[in-house]
């Protein structure tokens, strides 16, 4: 059984906070990370390993040090990794981006292809959707649990007010919670493997998708603007004895005519 | 693509088990708004199995001026590749400029997948919808990094603009029901090949609580309320103001609330009538989720929370030493009257 886990690396967002000054993000010394849904699937994908011997490929796209997270992945016990990597997949949008990962895709071969449900730095969940549909597959998205049933996989979808127990055939992609498991660490000796490893690094020419449909001009949305929130203008602020605070809440709630 | 030949706003009307879902009256209120905008037409589309006249009258009174029905046996509970091919279809057919999805756990795993089969852009979980006045081009403002950031996204040569709309943000209409309107059957070819996931089992777990996302105050509570015991004196205050009690997420991973009440960028988006904030420093994931909400008052002992910021009225106080005050001058007021 062939598993290609779709990762990504993002910046760890919990670590991000605004300059109050100038109003912008704090970028510089933001740590690295893989993506927290993503390393569910990959933890998914070497359980499955682990009991009938998958071949687990982890595929990511992004810059040449997005190579960082496939070495963690491969420490981790992931058989092998590939790169995307090229200025022409920059800029890309959901659509693009599941456009080449499909392509990419392809060209490696899959009975099951596992994502994140979503990126902490963009929070869409689009992505493996759509890449499920531009290879024609069958998805299942919001996968808190699986197991495998034969040719077919048996997971457990969460929905806001319960789940569904599904069975879906092979080949398939599945997007998947990160409280589903806890990812195991890297191996000693598979942290010595892996920096060893060559990770090959797939251009555009490397793929068979049409430029027309990669990077930015692939891309039907644009980003127009991005801005920090401006706080909204502050109201009253009083530092006063708790009796006294409790009179003015109430006479502001009776002037809103809240009581 | 010739994107003049698209015209009017669609909205998906989600439902679960033949109950329409909140967030479909939203998208009818925004919908409504940006249709007006366009002075264009606004559709619901509603998809499922044994769905009622009175599911479409509902539509209508809400805002709607058409509401396309997709009833098929197929179409109950909801599967991704049937309901893909159901609204693709009606898209097809109507040719909309703009379709609004409730950011749901249907919704978020539906209009990927019907954008990329429509080659066209999707912008996912919007908290602000307008239209440009030059282009009439649909502005899609969403919030990215966690929060920290907010970006303005346009699908301007692609259509229809399509993106996901994030529950609790957008404000519903008032029920009219003499509005009237148009109810329009669609039929849609299912065959095998649309089905290729069984569903074994369904669980619906009953929420015994109302959602705080429908409480018109709430009593919202932080780390800074220092203990269990002490979060039990913000029931006694939302009990006096008929409102529920929420939560930070501090005070959830601290386990004095239920992850259902937390406030803020993981948990949900409240706009409630008041929001009072008690012990609560006010991060901006926190913010995010509340910073809406019609009035805001904040209780902190420390001066320089962030969440003085965003409130509307601010008392530097002990929390605890002002909350059973609270509770009583609101009883003395209300004896008053």
């Amino acid at each position: 059984m062939k598993i290609v886990v779709c990762m990504k690396q993002v910046p760890d967002t919990t670590e991000v906070r605004i300059d109050p000054a100038t109003g912008t993000l704090i970028r510089e010394g933001i740590p690295s990370i893989i993506n927290p849904d993503d390393k569910s699937g990959l933890e998914a994908a070497l359980v499955l390993k682990d009991q009938i011997g998958a071949h687990v490929t982890v595929l990511s796209m992004g810059p040449p040090q997005a190579d960082i997270a496939l070495r963690e992945a491969l420490a981790m016990g992931a058989d092998e990794a590939v790169l995307l990597s090229d200025r022409r997949f920059g800029g890309a949008d959901t659509w693009a981006t599941s456009t080449t990962l499909a392509s990419a895709l392809r060209r490696l071969g899959f009975d099951l292809i596992i994502c994140g449900r979503q990126a902490i730095d963009g929070d869409t969940a689009q992505v493996g959707p759509q890449i499920a549909e531009h290879l024609g597959l069958p998805h299942v998205s919001y996968v808190k649990e699986l197991e495998l049933a034969g040719e077919s996989l048996v997971v457990k979808r969460m929905f806001e007010n319960g789940y569904q127990r599904i069975k879906v055939k092979l080949p398939c992609l599945i997007t998947v919670l990160k409280d589903m498991n806890q990812p195991r660490y890297m191996m000693v000796g598979g942290v010595y493997d892996a920096f060893r490893k060559a990770i090959p690094v797939w251009t555009v020419d490397d793929l068979d998708v049409d430029q027309a449909n990669i990077g930015l001009k692939g891309s039907p949305t644009r980003v127009k603007k991005s801005f920090t929130k401006g706080a909204k203008s502050a109201g009253k602020v009083y530092e006063v004895d708790p009796r006294e605070g409790a009179r003015i809440i109430v006479e502001k709630l009776k002037e809103k005519f809240i009581i | 693509m010739d994107i003049s030949s698209y015209r009017g706003v669609m909205v998906f009307a989600e439902q679960r088990g033949g109950h329409i879902q909140k967030v479909a009256s939203e998208l009818l209120g925004i919908g409504r708004e940006i249709a007006d905008k366009l002075a264009e037409p606004l559709t619901a589309v509603l998809i499922g199995t044994g769905l009622t006249a009175a599911h479409s009258a509902d539509l209508i009174a809400q805002g709607a001026d058409k509401v396309i029905v997709v009833d098929h046996p197929c179409l109950q509970p909801y599967r991704t590749e049937p309901f893909t091919k159901a609204l693709t279809r009606v898209i097809e057919e109507v040719k909309p400029a703009v379709v609004f999805v409730g950011a749901t756990t249907i919704g978020r795993d539906l209009a990927p997948r019907v954008s990329a089969r429509l080659k066209t852009g999707l912008t996912a979980d919007c908290t602000g919808l307008a239209i440009e006045d030059e282009t009439r081009n649909l502005l899609m403002t969403r919030p990215a990094f966690g929060g920290n950031l907010m970006a303005t996204i346009a699908c301007p040569e692609h259509r229809p603009q399509m993106s996901t709309v994030r529950p609790g943000v957008m404000r519903k209409l008032e029920r009219d029901d003499q509005r009237k309107g148009e109810v329009v059957s669609f039929s849609v070819t299912l065959g095998p090949e649309d089905l290729n996931v069984e569903i074994l089992e369904e669980v619906t777990e009953q929420v015994a609580l109302k959602n705080i996302e429908d409480a018109a105050v709430l009593v919202s509570g932080g780390r800074g309320m220092g203990s269990a015991e002490n979060f039990g004196h913000l029931r006694e205050l939302a009990a006096e103001l008929g409102g529920m009690v929420s939560a930070s997420r501090g005070a959830v991973d601290a386990g004095w609330a239920g992850s259902e009440r937390q406030v803020g960028q993981t948990g949900k988006t409240v706009r409630p009538d008041l929001y009072i904030a008690c012990g609560i420093s006010g991060m901006i994931q926190h913010i995010a989720g509340m910073e809406d909400s019609e009035f805001i008052v904040a209780v902190n002992k420390n001066r320089d929370a962030p969440i003085f910021e965003y409130a509307d009225l601010g008392i530097v106080t002990d929390v605890n030493k002002i909350l059973p005050v609270l509770a009583e001058e609101l009883r003395l007021a209300k004896a008053k009257r």
